[in-house]
């Protein structure tokens, strides 16, 4: 992509009386994208929003605003706008008076505030909200308070803390939609912190996984849920068979006690390596037609599909989970088969 | 509702030792005892707007608002030192403020006396760098200086527990839309804060309107306040009628006080001061 960087993290560390909550996390932001920090809580990507936004200092490292460092840039004079977790709208303002509040800050012109603000609420479904008090609001419409009331800054990066957290599934879902539509009208580069990997996967351009302060792989949705990096990031993103496995040579690997055949290569010989096999990438089969078999321990019934739980008769012994629209029913001897292109070969992590 | 008679005590209590004594006070303001017996009369309220009596009410609310506005201007940053993160042991911080308030009320006002007395403390210090001795105690200036001493603590713990409760997210919401420091106070910090300054301005005014001991203790007598005035005439000259009467306005300007305080409030929710 040919896209200019709007901003640019290098070498940042965040220390918090002597525990690291960021260690060297380099990342750069390209103008109009959609990127997410995804990971589990504690894992550094709420900080690293906040070291964007100018709320918390990196201990070392810089940061760059369009080429220019900002390290040391109060929060007030940063072009990027935020939505924080619990929203935090001001109680002792209406609906209008929060939107307005950056505007008049920056004193903008009555008549021009008063047109900002109109165009904003209708853009998130608002209109005729503006005499409204705060409290009288569901979460939902607080939430696109918060919203309007970053966007109407018209912000050249706006800053999404867990913005759905505290919404129900079904307006979760909506919102996303809506976000995403928004993101792409305004041309507004998003960075967006969630530790749900369904609403990254669908929303983003570029997902950044994270694990204890350190980005654990860069890219975009297809590429993270498709080649992850390692068995955590496998594991993080859906669901994963992870299995202890050795990779013989190229394209050859031995697991479960049997061999099979993959796609990777450019491992050592006899390496040790966990292996990755989506549950929805393994077919139920009769017995006889593969090596690797089972019986079924367990069978949930999940919408979509079933999930179940395979014990393998081999050595090691492996609990399997299997997506399939097949069930097989619990007690039942089942085959199991991979395909090559299924199985995702990965360097162990040694160091943590 | 079903533990509705554990509030019986508690009106009981309320009907024996305010209810009846208030209506006590009515009644003794609004009669006068003759020898045909007991007869109404508003001669009492009529005496006190004699000019004598309505200076005494004006220097009274005036010292009560001296002292408010006193304890506001010192205390609200007071307030904003102990609720800010400047401490590491916030706890000690506002336990160190507390604390005097232990101390008996009439020990410390008596502690001023010796400080402010021409042989006491500062005179001696003044003197002892060669300057004139001042005259310090007996003046309306020691008996302000006693009220903010005795109430502030009145003003800055409201205000401190108001602002200590304001999410630090509303804050970084308003620098993150463009407010420096100056500006966050001014839209955010203050209107939220405000319903502490309503009850420290009431929490103070009240006491300082209503004092007699500062008044008698640190003016020596001069600056008779309008709760002087109701001691006198209930225990010196024994006229528990216009001591009622008296005790009735002061009743009504307190009321009259919260009564403007609270209407103020509810004006200003939802919007601020600026």
């Amino acid at each position: 992509m040919q896209q200019q960087i709007i901003i640019n993290l290098v070498d940042i560390c965040k220390d918090y009386n002597g525990t690291e909550a960021l260690k060297n996390i380099n990342l750069y932001i390209r103008k109009n994208e959609f990127l997410t920090l995804l990971g589990p809580s504690g894992c550094g990507k709420t900080t690293t929003l906040r070291i964007i936004g100018g709320f918390e200092e990196p201990t070392s490292g810089d940061l760059f605003f369009n080429g220019v460092r900002i390290n040391d840039l109060p929060a007030y004079k940063r072009r990027v706008n935020t939505v924080f977790q619990k929203y935090a709208l001001f109680p002792h303002l209406n609906v209008f008076e929060n939107v307005a509040f950056g505007l008049k800050i920056k004193k903008v012109d009555k008549k021009i505030i008063e047109e900002k603000v109109r165009t904003i609420l209708n853009l998130v479904n608002l209109e005729g909200y503006e005499k409204r008090e705060i409290d009288s609001l569901s979460g939902g419409q607080q939430q696109r308070v918060a919203i309007a009331r970053a966007l109407v800054n018209e912000p050249e990066v706006l800053l999404l803390d867990e913005p759905l957290g505290a919404l129900d599934l079904k307006l979760r879902q909506e919102m996303q939609i809506e976000l995403k539509n928004m993101q792409k009208r305004l041309g507004i580069t998003f960075v967006y912190v969630t530790h749900d990997q369904e609403e990254a996967l669908s929303m983003s351009d570029t997902v950044v996984v994270m694990k204890d302060g350190t980005i654990q792989q860069i890219g975009t949705p297809i590429d993270i849920y498709n080649e992850p990096k390692n068995a955590f990031v496998a594991d993080f993103i859906g669901e994963s068979n992870i299995i202890d496995g050795v990779m013989l040579h190229d394209y050859l690997v031995e697991f479960a006690g049997l061999l099979f055949d993959c796609v990777d290569r450019g491992f050592a010989e006899a390496e040790p390596v966990d292996v990755v096999v989506r549950p929805e990438d393994i077919q139920v089969v009769v017995e006889e037609a593969s090596p690797l078999r089972g019986e079924v321990k367990e069978v949930t019934f999940k919408g979509v599909h079933y999930e179940m739980l395979v014990d393998s008769a081999t050595d090691p012994a492996y609990r399997w989970k299997i997506h399939s629209t097949v069930m097989a029913p619990v007690g039942a001897k089942v085959g199991l088969k991979i395909m090559p292109d299924a199985i995702h070969i990965m360097k162990k992590v040694t160091v943590k | 509702m079903k533990k509705y008679w554990a509030s019986y005590p508690y009106l009981l209590w309320m009907v024996i030792f305010i209810f009846l004594p208030l209506l006590l006070v009515l009644f003794y303001s609004v009669t006068v005892r003759t020898e045909e017996g007991v007869r109404f009369t508003l001669e009492h309220f009529q005496r006190f707007m004699e000019p004598i009596y309505l200076k005494v009410l004006y220097r009274s609310v005036k010292l009560a608002v001296i002292c408010t506005v006193i304890c506001l201007v010192f205390g609200y940053p007071m307030a904003m030192v102990l609720a800010g993160n400047h401490f590491k042991r916030k706890q000690v911080m506002v336990f160190l403020f507390v604390m005097p308030m232990w101390m008996n009320f009439l020990l410390r006002t008596y502690a001023w006396m010796t400080l402010l007395e021409r042989t006491g403390l500062i005179n001696a210090f003044l003197s002892w760098l060669g300057l004139p001795s001042l005259n310090l105690l007996y003046t309306e200036e020691a008996v302000v200086l006693g009220m903010v001493y005795n109430f502030l603590p009145f003003m800055v713990l409201p205000i401190y527990s108001v602002l200590s409760k304001i999410d630090k997210s509303l804050i970084e919401a308003a620098q993150d839309l463009g407010a420096d420091d100056v500006t966050v106070f001014r839209k955010v910090t203050f209107p939220l804060s405000l319903p502490g300054v309503f009850s420290g301005i009431t929490m103070v005014f009240m006491p300082a309107v209503t004092t007699f001991v500062i008044s008698r203790l640190l003016g020596g007598g001069q600056f008779t306040l309008i709760g002087n005035l109701i001691e006198q005439q209930f225990l010196v000259v024994g006229d528990w009628n216009f001591g009622s009467a008296i005790s009735m306005v002061m009743m009504l300007v307190i009321l009259i006080s919260i009564g403007v305080m609270s209407k103020y409030e509810k004006e200003n929710e939802g919007s601020g001061l600026f």
